[in-house]
């Protein structure tokens, strides 16, 4: 169920340049159940910024929950200052995430991350694992201090890291990585920027593959219509999905992007 | 008698709090978050004729106190709002205020006579004041005469009470509402969202998709004020008063400038809580206010031979 509640920051850290990782007490991660699930943070009191922010759960605990957010305009920004103690207003769990349970212990599974889309991969290589499946996961940045979570996520399978300007791992983009490695997976899981899911979309390494969308949003919850697409079945008429309740994941061949 | 009910033509309203056109779909996303009973009214989603998709994205962008929205009026079209939307929405006791659009005066009699006959509509509200679609829409509600033919064309039809949604992005926001009641307009909801533009400086390009977009939120309550202010001692038709309200003070202050009910638009993205929030909090503002009534606040700021209680927040 979707809650709205006032959790409390038990931590607010930098952990890469201009990324943080911020963990909330909040009765609502009971309500947490899939990686790729995404909350609706009220950044201030006032109303300037007005609008929530949708960040992507980057990791569900006993009673907690992990975000991980990129300092990047007024409303992260506003983020970025808060300290331990304070509470944040949090609607969520919001949309639908990665279908985990249609993994099989013992399938492989190629889980994709570039910039901040890494975050929901962190609970999701952990969910996978818990349900027997093969992790492994490329992540992609700009540049070496852009790096977080490699570790982390090496608690679960290999991890292969890339950098567009090459300063750390191999120099290019998350397909390089995969092109490098000619795989085959039962299931691609990626989320981050457009152009990076649309590659994915256009290869084929894997029986089936799953795309985490970011749209700008007004409600979060499906109600105005802000963050609609459309179906690839009808890619001009009336049919659409609405990132925010349909997805923000959806299977590759699903919609527009 | 409860302090908040109200009656308005075709409207017999527990309170005087409802959620704004547009920004509440039809009403299945909040019947998750809460009771739908709870609201005085629930206007819904703008149906044209036929379906819509509306405009690319991105469709809204923020602004200080406010947001631009251009999401162009998608609607599941006539056919569905009849046979899928409505018929869902009668769990529930609560007046349905069915907001109308169109290209054309033909698209609006069409849909305003099918939606009438829904067994759960209460009352009609002409959209002529969308600014973000390219015919129709804002022509109807800039042009007093169009805007009074339609009216009156939709009167004939209709068989229910009809509410027209007035523009603010007008020069005479007076003369408009007087041509609506002209052409038989039972009532007036206002005021539809400012048209506005945002450019993103790291491309130098307009953020929404649609270039511009109408302008809600906070920082258009003084704007809605006024207008409300004005119209309200130049027609006698009652006002459905909305931009920007974020809590009950914000209500109160509606009537006072002249509205007889409310409606909350954006603070529902912002708190989907607050409508029932605020239809809590309503009889205690009152009490300050030494009004037994709301509907005794109706224009008390324009009805000079009136004293409220002085107000202690
Ligand atoms: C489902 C989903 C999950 C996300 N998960 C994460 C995450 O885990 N970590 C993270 O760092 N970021 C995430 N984002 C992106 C994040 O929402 C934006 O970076 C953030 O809203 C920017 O806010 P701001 O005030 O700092 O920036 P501003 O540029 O000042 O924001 C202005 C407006 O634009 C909107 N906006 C700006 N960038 C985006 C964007 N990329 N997507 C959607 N709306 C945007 C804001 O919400 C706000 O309304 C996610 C986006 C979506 C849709
Ligand atoms: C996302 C969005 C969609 C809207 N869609 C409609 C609509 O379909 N029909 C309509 O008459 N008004 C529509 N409006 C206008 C609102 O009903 C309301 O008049 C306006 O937003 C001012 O109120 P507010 O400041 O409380 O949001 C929309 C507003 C927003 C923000
Ligand atoms: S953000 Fe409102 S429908 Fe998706």
């Amino acid at each position: 169920m979707i809650r709205q509640e006032n959790c409390k920051i038990v931590s607010n850290k930098q952990i890469a340049k201009n990324i943080f990782e911020m963990v909330l007490v909040g009765e609502l991660s009971a309500e947490m159940k899939q990686a790729g699930q995404f909350v609706h943070v009220k950044v201030a009191d006032g109303f300037d910024p007005l609008l929530r922010r949708p960040i992507s759960i980057a990791s569900i605990n006993e009673g907690s929950f992990t975000i991980v957010y990129r300092r990047q305009g007024k409303g992260t920004s506003l983020l970025a200052g808060k300290s331990t103690g304070m509470t944040v207003d949090v609607l969520g769990p919001l949309g639908n995430g990665f279908p985990v349970d249609e993994a099989k212990p013992g399938q492989t599974a190629i889980l994709v991350g570039g910039g901040v889309g890494v975050p929901p991969m962190y609970e999701l290589a952990k969910q996978l694992a818990r349900k027997g499946a093969n992790v492994m996961t490329i992540i992609g940045f700009q540049s070496a201090h852009d790096v977080f979570y490699e570790k982390e996520l090496a608690e679960f399978g290999e991890v292969y890291v890339a950098t567009v300007d090459g300063s750390y791992g191999k120099k290019g983009f998350v397909t390089d990585v995969l092109d490098g490695l000619a795989l085959e997976a039962d299931f691609v899981f990626a989320c981050g920027p457009t152009p990076m899911l649309r590659a994915i979309e256009n290869r084929n390494d894997a029986r089936k593959t799953y795309l985490s969308l970011e749209e700008r949003m007004g409600c979060g919850i499906g109600a105005c219509f802000a963050c609609v697409c459309h179906t690839k079945e009808d890619p001009q008429g009336y049919t659409y999905k609405k990132v925010c309740s349909d997805g923000p994941v959806f299977q590759a061949g699903e919609v527009v992007i | 008698m409860s302090s908040l009910s109200i009656q308005l033509p075709g409207l017999n309203l527990k309170n005087p709090v409802m959620p704004a056109s547009g920004c509440f779909g039809f009403g299945r996303e909040f019947s998750q978050l809460y009771d739908l009973s709870l609201l005085g009214a629930i206007m819904v989603k703008a149906t044209t004729p036929e379906p819509r998709f509306g405009n690319p994205t991105p469709r809204v962008a923020e602004t200080p106190g406010g947001m631009l929205n251009a999401i162009g009026l998608q609607n599941p079209g006539l056919e569905k709002v009849l046979t899928e939307e409505l018929p869902w929405l009668d769990q529930f006791d609560v007046p349905i205020i069915a907001n109308i659009a169109g290209s054309t005066e033909d698209d609006y009699v069409k849909v305003a006579e099918q939606l009438s006959k829904a067994p759960n509509v209460n009352a009609l509200e002409l959209n002529i004041s969308c600014p973000n679609v390219k015919t129709g829409g804002i022509a109807f509600g800039t042009d007093p005469e169009m805007a009074k033919a339609l009216t009156r064309k939709v009167k004939e039809v209709s068989e229910v009470p009809v509410y027209v949604k007035l523009s603010p992005n007008v020069s005479d926001i007076v003369k408009i509402a007087r041509a609506v009641e002209d052409g038989g307009a039972d009532g007036i909801t206002m005021i539809n969202t400012l048209l506005g533009m945002r450019i993103e400086l790291a491309t130098g390009q307009p953020i929404l998709a649609n270039k511009t977009g109408g302008l809600s939120g906070p920082s258009v309550k003084p704007v809605a004020i006024r207008m409300i202010y004005e119209v309200s001692q130049h027609v006698s038709i009652p006002i459905i008063g909305m931009g920007g309200i974020q809590s009950a003070e914000d209500v109160i202050e509606f009537f006072l400038a002249g509205a007889s009910a409310a409606a909350v638009g954006t603070q529902n993205f912002v708190d989907p809580f607050v409508c029932p929030k605020i239809i809590e909090e309503l009889p205690e503002y009152l009490a300050k206010l030494g009004a037994e009534h709301i509907s005794e606040l109706t224009g008390r700021s324009w009805k000079k031979n009136e004293r409220l209680a002085y107000y202690r927040p």
